[in-house]
């Protein structure tokens, strides 16, 4: 059965609380980290990108459970700040796991879905027999202009899943998606930041799209929220996956231990791929888990996952940090020096 | 740097792939053809150090050419790999955690960027070991 055979996750150690971005642009902070339940988000360092947090997230994955890199074939990295405009990330990352030269490569964008349409093109790959291995990444340090409401939720942060069929830790049981052309967010290329569509952006976009894609995975399996142990969702800030949980009966229980929005902010392709880490890190056997993302522009990807008994025997977690270790340690930064961490001065 | 020879490195640069000496056991980081103790009767083969270790000596830089201002004031360290061969690198820490003896590991980060349109080069870094 194809699964996930390790994963590993990486968030950077700075952050900014909500609070000091607001006091910055003379909003009100109480309204905004009320509004979008997001208290503090996650900033890379300045030699951080998109590229380092994706081979940090790989080797962390690898050193969990030794896995033959030679075996390894195909590497995609999902993501909408890819260092370069032409020149893949995925490359990068095959080298530093040492899986080139025999293997396939790829960047995937798709908004904050990006992640997960890695993680179905690996699981097509491995299931139709055309390799053993391949490495699904979603990872990002995402963009929102100074001043703009992005600015308060856009963080940093990724996670790495190695696809395969030799006793996979957890059991992908199905995935589908929910598509359709909206434009609820954008980004032109050569302008540094991206537009959206304001409160548009809500309805059409992530809750059409999210409920969508969730509704035709339980029609598929015959199951209910009730059946799952666990329910990780797209968290572009707190509000929506709560929202997105109770219009389709999920208990603030489901999907507790993959919200990370609060204090990890919006890492737009890797907030699913880090949501789910963060639930395999606490997963027991026979867990089941259902995953939801959700990319603008839009469409949904879901999961339906269940952990199996090689999670206690075929992987040792503790050799790489939980995502609770990683939010724990932090260091904060005033708004000035995030400013420069984010490149926003130019010097 | 050229593009050529930033290409040419990356195994040592992302990897710290070295070489050792399987006669006497000398492991060597950049990579060396020949073993200066063995000579023509060494035998050299690749060696990936783990990138663990522990710092033997440091420096804290205030002042910094202009690719690296954004990063100061900031750690240099020579730092003793557990292989036994030393490394020059950026240690990424606050400089009044760092000590010597104190164990590091490596990570992977972005060594310099040739402007907004050049070439990124990536390579390996430290942290502390915590
Ligand atoms: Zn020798």
């Amino acid at each position: 059965m194809v699964g996930i055979i390790t994963y590993g996750a990486y968030i950077p150690r700075f952050r900014i609380k909500i609070e000091e971005i607001a006091r910055v642009w003379g909003a009100n902070a109480a309204e905004i980290t009320g509004g979008l339940g997001v208290l503090e988000k996650a900033v890379p360092d300045y030699d951080e990108n998109t590229a380092t947090f994706s081979v940090e997230a790989a080797r962390s994955a690898l050193c969990r459970r030794p896995v033959d890199v030679a075996d390894i074939k195909a590497v995609y990295v999902g993501s909408e700040s890819h260092p370069y405009a032409v020149k893949p990330t995925a490359v990068t990352v095959g080298e530093a796991i040492g899986a080139t030269p025999v293997m396939t490569a790829a960047d995937y964008e798709f908004a904050c879905k990006a992640g997960t349409a890695a993680i179905q093109t690996a699981m097509g790959l491995v299931s139709s027999g055309m390799m053993k291995y391949a490495v699904a990444i979603g990872a990002d340090t995402a963009q929102g202009a100074p001043g703009d409401a992005l600015e308060y939720t856009a963080a940093a942060g990724g996670a790495a899943y190695v696809i395969g069929n030799d006793d996979p830790i957890a059991v992908i049981n199905e995935t589908c998606s929910f598509t359709s052309d909206t434009p609820d967010f954008w980004r032109r290329e050569g302008e540094d930041y991206p537009r959206h569509g304001g409160r548009f952006s809500g309805d059409p976009g992530y809750f059409k799209h999210t409920l969508g894609a969730a509704k035709l995975m339980m029609e598929l399996r015959g199951t209910k929220p009730s059946d799952y142990t666990h329910a990780v969702f797209h968290q572009p800030n707190a509000k929506f996956p709560q929202k997105a949980a109770q219009m389709l009966g999920f208990t603030k229980e489901q999907i507790k231990a993959g919200l990370l929005a609060p204090t990890l902010g919006n890492t737009y392709s890797g907030a699913v791929p880090l949501g789910l880490a963060a639930v395999l890190d606490v997963a027991k056997p026979g867990d089941r888990i259902f995953v939801t993302s959700y990319g603008s522009g839009a469409g949904s990807d879901a999961f339906d996952i269940t952990v199996t008994d090689a999670i206690l025997t075929k992987i040792d977690r503790s050799r790489g940090a939980t995502v609770e270790q990683m939010l724990a340690t932090k260091k904060y930064l005033d708004y000035a020096v995030y400013a420069r961490h984010k490149g926003k001065i130019r010097m | 740097m050229t593009v050529a020879r930033f290409w040419r490195e990356i195994p040592q640069r992302y990897n710290l792939v070295g070489t050792k000496c399987e006669v006497c056991g000398d492991v060597f980081f950049p990579p060396r053809a020949i073993c200066p103790h063995c000579r023509r009767d060494g035998k050299i083969v690749p060696c990936q150090c783990s990138g663990k270790g522990k710092v033997l000596t440091y420096s804290v830089l205030s002042a910094a050419s202009d690719q690296f201002s954004a990063l100061k004031p900031y750690v240099l360290a020579i730092i003793e790999l557990e292989e036994g061969t030393r490394v020059t690198s950026h240690l990424i820490c606050e400089p009044e955690e760092v000590h010597i003896g104190m164990p590091v590991k490596s990570v992977f980060r972005v060594l310099d960027r040739e402007g907004s349109d050049g070439i990124i080069h990536y390579g390996t870094k430290f942290v502390p070991d915590l």
